[in-house]
């Protein structure tokens, strides 16, 4: 176990590395912002001085020491719009990102699994071949129609959930979240769901496909000849075998949840961190975007870290070793 | 008087699959008595495991059991609830595979799965169930049982997994087992031991046993009546001894011919002519008869009926050999 953790810190610093010089490489060519941040007919004298001030004049390798050397102290520069620090903003907007996700995520498996175990174990049901068809649709539209369209049903033509925005935010063991307010709950539905519906077609077809993998075994048959019921077989036996493929699936999608909900947080304008990223990019704001993708690689890691140690509970084959 | 603890009449089983319909069990009927192992033998796919699998009534899709009554202990099972099934099975029958590299679940440990069917079948409690599952292990030969209830299958080596199964099976002591080649899977030097175990912790407690194998050898020195299947039939069926010494069905006599034989010249090993027919399109008449030295024209065309050999003694042929012929 040890040893695991220690190879897998050694992993996280070679992949910050390696994300840490493309980061600097694309934002140190993307854009120039010096001509963000002097007037419009500054003289060479002006540009000059800000080219120094912000260290451009020195060769890129220095550059890119100084710039490590402030990405480890959490320093990515202050935000020229915002003049805040950057991985403060998104620290700041990370949990109403966390919110969405943590409950698109929820819905995926409480919805996903149930219905990938059954519609595999009675592939020929009307049921399962009805989820099928949902699945496929789920997969195929894509989630800022299904959102814009929710939107308009259930805000605008039915008026039950609020159009956009975060809501209330309550604290629930001194975390600040909309998760505790009724107000917050309202708002936060929409988006949860249109973050959700692929990933539920996902973890259905996944799970079903894994089901009848696993229906097919010996050890299900000879828990049936042992008698137990096949509801328990279905849920008990087989279900454990197939959540393996679901676990890893469910990092990246969590991964990719967190990192890219760009989309359904600028329809539903979810105040934060995919919002922040856009926002960022329009006005070329190098840092935050910098610090964002450093961001997302750490999380990317540390997510697969949880996964892998999770196998180990699901599997007891799995030796990390 | 011995009684009649399982009785199987008139059974059918097929598989409807896309390219026909297999009739894997075709009218079969049989008994097993009290105390008795049975043993069924024939070649691959003549539905040996198909008829085990039938009379737990664990027959999946595409298979469905068409026909016929499986008395157990005088009540037909085929009249139960799937919920009623699954208190006769592990409870009165159970059921050993073939293969127990495959037959356990590879993410539950092994005192999970024994567990498993004494809460389902007995009333112990949490402590009690542990201290069964140490004495069950025990008794298949498992040293150091207490340790070994943590242990997962990976961790086990194929006799030893195979003797976990059988643990499994005696659990809720079942009137019944059934094994399904519970030895082919293993290695050589350790399928008669499994075997002998089996058979002695059967008689040990009067139980029943109906032993599914190729090997006629094994059959030979444990089981008191063998049935012969070929295609889906019985084609011969009788006391051991009866069948084995003075088989009456040209395919029984092949069958024995084709044992292997220390001491007879090995080049002289006999085997079969031909190979088992498609199951999709079986001959008419006995099924036997394409492969068959003794077969004459009726073979070819008329199904031949069940005659007494003597009172205890089956064959379906139509020219079976006669103890005089010997
Ligand atoms: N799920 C299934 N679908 C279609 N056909 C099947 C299925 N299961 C069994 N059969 C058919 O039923 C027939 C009997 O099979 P069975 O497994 O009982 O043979 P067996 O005598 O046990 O052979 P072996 O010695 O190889 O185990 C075979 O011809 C097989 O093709
Ligand atoms: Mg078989």
């Amino acid at each position: 176990m040890f040893r695991f953790i220690v190879k897998r810190l050694i992993q996280l610093v070679l992949v910050l590395f390696v994300v840490s010089l493309i980061v600097f490489v694309f934002t140190s060519v993307m854009g120039n912002p010096v001509y963000l941040m002097v007037r419009e007919n500054a003289t060479e004298a002006e540009i000059q001085a800000v080219v120094q001030y912000l260290g451009l004049d020195k060769p890129l390798p220095v550059q890119y020491g100084i710039f490590l050397k402030n990405a480890l102290h959490g320093n990515f520069g202050k935000s020229y719009m915002y003049h805040l620090p950057a991985l403060g903003l998104i620290m700041e907007r990370f949990p109403a990102t966390l919110e969405i996700v943590v409950v698109a995520l929820l819905l995926s498996a409480s919805l996903g699994i149930p219905l990938g175990v059954l519609s595999g174990a009675y592939p020929k049901s009307k049921f399962s071949q009805g989820v099928m068809a949902f699945s496929i649709a789920g997969i195929s539209m894509p989630s800022f129609w299904i959102g814009m369209v929710m939107i308009f049903f259930f805000s605008l033509y039915l008026g039950v959930l609020p159009v956009s925005g975060r809501g209330d935010v309550g604290t629930i063991l001194g975390i600040n979240t909309s998760l505790a307010t009724v107000n917050g709950w309202q708002h936060i539905i929409l988006p949860s769901i249109t973050l959700a519906l692929g990933n539920v077609a996902t973890i259905i077809r996944l799970t079903r496909s894994g089901m009848q993998e696993n229906m097919r075994q010996d050890y299900v048959r000879f828990a049936r000849a042992k008698g137990v019921p096949r509801r328990k077989v279905l849920f008990g036996h087989a279900l454990k075998n197939t959540l393996i493929p679901v676990v890893t699936i469910f990092g990246l999608q969590m991964g990719s949840l967190i990192a890219f909900t760009t989309i359904t947080e600028t329809i539903f304008a979810w105040p934060g961190m995919g919002k922040l990223l856009i926002d960022a990019i329009n006005i070329a704001a190098r840092p935050i975007i910098a610090a964002y993708i450093l961001f997302v690689a750490v999380m990317f890691v540390f997510i697969n870290f949880i996964v892998d140690i999770l196998y180990v509970f699901i599997d007891p084959r799995i030796d990390l070793q | 008087m011995t009684k009649k603890l399982l009785e199987v009449k008139n059974l059918r089983t097929y598989f409807h699959t896309f390219k026909g319909t297999v009739k894997a069990v075709d009218d079969v009927s049989f008994w097993v008595d009290e105390g008795e192992i049975l043993a069924i033998v024939g070649e691959s796919g003549g539905g040996k495991s198909v008829t085990g699998f039938s009379v737990i009534r664990l027959i999946e899709e595409p298979g469905r059991i068409e026909s016929g009554e499986i008395l157990f202990e005088g009540k037909d099972l085929m009249g139960l609830s799937e919920s009623q099934m699954n208190r006769v099975r592990g409870k009165d029958i159970s059921m050993i595979f073939q293969d127990p590299m495959t037959s356990l679940n590879p993410v539950y440990t092994i005192g999970q799965q024994i567990e498993e069917t004494l809460i389902l079948h007995t009333d112990l409690s949490p402590k009690e169930r542990k201290a069964a599952s140490i004495e069950l292990l025990r008794s298949v030969g498992i040293s150091n049982p207490e340790s070994r209830l943590k242990a997962y299958p990976h961790q086990f080596s194929g006799g030893m997994r195979q003797r976990v199964i059988i643990a499994i099976a005696l659990a809720a002591d079942p009137k019944l087992i059934i094994a399904d080649e519970p030895t082919t899977a293993l290695d050589v030097t350790i399928q008669a031991q499994i075997l002998r175990l089996m058979a002695e912790l059967v008689r040990g407690k009067g139980r029943s046993l109906i032993l599914v194998t190729h090997d006629l050898a094994v059959v030979s020195e444990m089981a008191d009546r063998i049935n012969v299947m070929y295609c889906g039939k019985v084609v011969e069926s009788g006391p051991t001894r009866d069948v084995i010494d003075r088989s009456a069905h040209p395919y029984t006599k092949g069958l024995i011919g084709s044992i292997p034989d220390l001491e007879r010249d090995k080049n002289r090993l006999e085997t079969i002519k031909g190979i088992v027919p498609n199951m999709f399109d079986l001959p008419k008449g006995c099924k036997f008869a394409p492969r068959c030295t003794r077969a004459k024209e009726i073979c070819h065309v008329q199904e031949p009926e069940v005659i007494n050999m003597s009172q205890s003694h089956q064959v379906a042929c139509h020219f079976p050999f006669r103890e005089e012929v010997l």
